[in-house]
């Protein structure tokens, strides 16, 4: 069993290895990542909204929701935790 | 692991003094470092959840240095708990007045009928706003978060 | 980028891996698991994403042992399998 788990991994393994290389070269700039959307920001975020940190001004401003919705995530697990664990004193 | 257990059930305070002492020394400038992570995160690597974790793990860090009496007598528990629903209600409060204001939600530039200082600015003033309560939210669900599981829900003793 | 520094932290990364699901005492696990923690937060300093490595320093390797280590006081220390 543990000999087949094995020969799985590396099968699973080999097959990844061989997807990566169809991956763009890393900071390829005409690879489709960095074609769509990001020259927008690298040229326009600073002009926009007066922050020089590129990834606070995606976070903050562009990108609001996603901020906002990981914080109401991380408030749910935190009040799921409290409720399930808090034992109030009699 | 049965050694630990026994030691922290019959324990009032530990017992190392270096440990204390330096403990006590290092937490302030941790804090200080908290909070210069969230404001400065504009300018340089950091924000609201990284700022908000180191402020976080001060407080762990008085908990296990000393005993979790220690760390709620620093920050007690109803401060905290005022704290984080305060972060989040800073979030989506600001997302819901750049709404009431005329703008879209989430659309700081909207906030400028308040302060006349110019949408751009107000722009780069939001994301302040809306880290302070990031790190205020993620600072107290992880110190609750600590306690809970390190004194099994009890708030007398534990880790 | 540079490939050797990449390669030698890559190779750090894998063994750390097996080693944090293959030893037996869950606590040493914690450690080894905070060791993988920081190389990765190496390994994206070095490709250059600094906040996705700051986050990783402060929330993987410093409050998720301390959290783990809290969970385990209250369990057993021995893996079952």
């Amino acid at each position: 069993m543990k000999a087949l788990a094995f020969v799985a991994t590396l099968v699973i393994g080999a097959i990844l290895l061989y997807g990566t290389m169809d991956f763009p070269a890393f900071g390829d700039p005409q690879s489709p990542a960095s074609t769509h959307l990001s020259s927008y920001y690298i040229e326009q975020a600073i002009d926009e909204t007066h922050v020089p940190n590129l990834v606070t001004a995606i976070l903050g401003d562009y990108r609001g929701y996603d901020t906002m919705f990981e914080t109401v995530v991380i408030y749910c697990a935190g009040l799921a935790v409290v409720c399930v664990l808090r034992r109030s004193k009699p | 692991m049965r050694l630990l257990q026994e030691r922290t059930a019959n324990q009032k305070s530990s017992d190392s003094p270096i440990i204390q002492t330096s403990v006590r020394i290092m937490v302030p400038f941790i804090q200080l470092f908290g909070l210069y992570v969230i404001v400065h995160g504009h300018y340089s690597p950091g924000g609201g959840f990284q700022g908000g974790v180191i402020l976080g793990a001060s407080f762990v860090l008085l908990a296990l240095a000393f005993d979790l009496k220690t760390s709620i007598r620093y920050m007690s528990e109803s401060v905290n708990n005022i704290l984080g629903n305060a972060g989040v209600l800073i979030f989506t409060g600001v997302a819901v007045l750049c709404s009431l204001f005329g703008g879209l939600f989430l659309d700081y530039s909207a906030l400028d009928v308040i302060i006349p200082m110019g949408p751009i600015e107000w722009r780069s003033f939001g994301i302040f706003l809306v880290e302070v309560g990031v790190g205020l939210a993620v600072m107290s669900i992880l110190v609750s978060l600590f306690w809970d599981l390190g004194s099994a829900g009890g708030m007398d003793e534990g880790l | 980028m540079i490939w050797s520094i990449d390669l030698l932290i890559l190779l750090l990364v894998v063994f750390c891996a097996v080693a944090a699901i293959t030893v037996k005492d869950l606590l040493s696990a914690t450690v080894i698991f905070g060791v993988y923690s920081f190389l990765m937060c190496l390994l994206w300093a070095e490709m250059g994403a600094v906040d996705v490595a700051f986050t990783e320093a402060t929330v993987g390797a410093g409050i998720s042992t301390v959290l783990f280590i809290a969970a385990i006081l209250h369990t057993s220390r021995r893996s079952k399998d």
